[in-house]
């Protein structure tokens, strides 16, 4: 089967949408741990989830479609998810800009630190921060106690 | 603006030989220093038990002239009581000028210093920093070896989980030509954040050795830890190692004359009372230096300098 065959076969009709954001190239099967970190599901808009699309670059993807305009801490944690992903903002059914995704030198509230030990184990109002300390590794270490957290999600 | 003491490498090297330098300089005339912080309030708030450390900052601050206030375990605070760390700093900034800070948990200090309205001192966070004893340490070094640079150190026992041999290793890193020699069973050998990450990257010439007597003869200094019941989830493992290591009068003829023992305290098995009155076992004296060192710690953090 050719390459265009191929797409066809798998092409899925979801509608274009008019004002929103579209994550693309998301690694395969990763789609709904970002729908949920983002809180997408607490929201009254349409959302679309794609997995397993056909891609030339990566075989398979995951992609989501958000009918709602993208908050800019949102960047944050998809870069912290899967930084290889690509987001695209829409207006008027356009893409308007392709912001870059690099690993957030901070992430709050998005990993938890899991040292027994750590301050954050019995203060419960106290954000959970991470530091990036090593982008190659995907390193972070806890704002408080510096336990390490690697990033599972980077991918070379 | 306030200025808190978390971690030992807050201070960049040109501000620890300064707080070296007054150290120094209360040691040589104390009476000079006597009445500094006449009026001011060390408040130490200690959330678990601790001797050493919490006498030590509260002679240091009675040397000074100031007096001290504070609870000596969580059961005499409000934790008790579910208040915030941030909450009970809030208050001790209204009472107090400085503060003191050891908790079990690990980094409750930094969460304090946040709030807090004066100078927070961490006097311990569970196995995470201990900043006093790293200058304790150094100045102890300093002042019986007269330099921090050109010395090969040894470092004894348990090297995974002690926090004191950690910090003092990334305070020394920061002078020239230091080498190390890491003696422990290969159970408590150095983490890789600090093998890899630390020493390998920065070109830091170092050895891991099993048996002490092997490097003893070519040692400046031998830094003995105790291992750390605490540390163990599995008692069968600590009562196996931690007689690993027992420094003794036969192992202490085989270092050099010049060589000093240092140990933070308590000691268990680990140092032979034998060798308590040889005079390089230095341990008692780096207790009297942590008292000096933090004397300058707090001279240096209220801002004050004698008339």
């Amino acid at each position: 089967m050719s390459e265009t065959e191929k797409r066809k076969q798998y092409k899925l009709n979801v509608g274009k949408i008019e004002e929103g954001f579209v994550i693309d190239h998301i690694h395969p099967g990763r789609a709904m741990k970002i729908y949920n970190d983002l809180g997408l599901d607490k929201l009254d808009c349409s959302v679309a989830i794609i997995t397993n699309a056909f891609s030339m670059k990566m075989g398979k993807k995951d992609m989501i479609k958000v009918e709602m305009p993208l908050r800019e801490y949102d960047l944050d944690t998809i870069a912290f998810l899967d930084h290889r992903a690509t987001v695209d903002i829409i207006k008027d059914g356009e893409i308007i800009e392709r912001p870059h995704l690099e690993l957030p030198k901070t992430i709050t509230n998005v990993i938890k630190c899991h040292n027994p030990r750590c301050i954050t184990s019995i203060e419960q109002e106290l954000d959970h921060v991470f530091y990036l300390t090593d982008p190659e590794r995907g390193t972070y270490r806890c704002k408080y106690c510096e336990t390490e957290w690697v990033n599972q999600n980077t991918r070379k | 603006m306030v200025r808190s003491i978390l971690s030992p490498l807050d201070f960049s090297v040109e501000e620890l030989d300064q707080l070296m330098d007054l150290a120094d300089d209360i040691i040589r005339d104390p009476a000079k220093y006597a009445h500094t912080c006449d009026g001011r309030i060390l408040a130490t708030l200690f959330y678990e038990p601790s001797t050493r450390t919490r006498l030590s900052f509260e002679a240091a601050m009675l040397r000074l002239g100031g007096k001290c206030l504070g609870f000596h375990s969580a059961d005499s605070s409000s934790a008790t009581k579910g208040e915030t760390v941030a909450d009970t700093i809030r208050v001790a900034s209204c009472f107090a000028d400085i503060a003191a800070m050891r908790h079990p948990k690990e980094g409750a200090p930094l969460v304090a210093a946040s709030k807090s309205t004066i100078p927070v001192i961490n006097a311990g966070d569970g196995g995470h920093q201990h900043p006093t004893q790293t200058f304790t340490d150094l100045l102890t070094i300093r002042s019986l070896k007269g330099h921090l640079d050109n010395l090969t150190i040894g470092m004894c026992g348990d090297l995974k989980f002690g926090r004191t041999v950690h910090s003092l290793i990334r305070a020394l890193v920061r002078y020239a030509n230091v080498k190390f020699v890491f003696i422990s069973p290969k159970e408590l050998k150095l983490p890789s954040y600090i093998r890899d990450d630390l020493l390998i990257q920065n070109n830091i010439a170092f050895r891991e050795v099993t048996k002490l007597e092997d490097v003893l003869p070519s040692l400046d200094i031998l830094y003995m830890t105790r291992v750390q019941k605490e540390r163990f989830f599995n008692e069968e493992d600590y009562v196996r190692l931690k007689d690993f290591y027992i420094l003794d009068k036969k192992k202490m003829n085989l270092a050099s004359p010049d060589m000093l023992v240092l140990h933070p305290l308590p000691r268990v098995n680990e140092i032979s009372t034998e060798i308590d009155d040889d005079p390089r076992a230095v341990y008692f004296k780096q207790v009297k230096y942590g008292m000096y060192v933090r004397m300058a710690l707090i001279l240096t953090l209220l801002n004050i300098k004698p008339e």
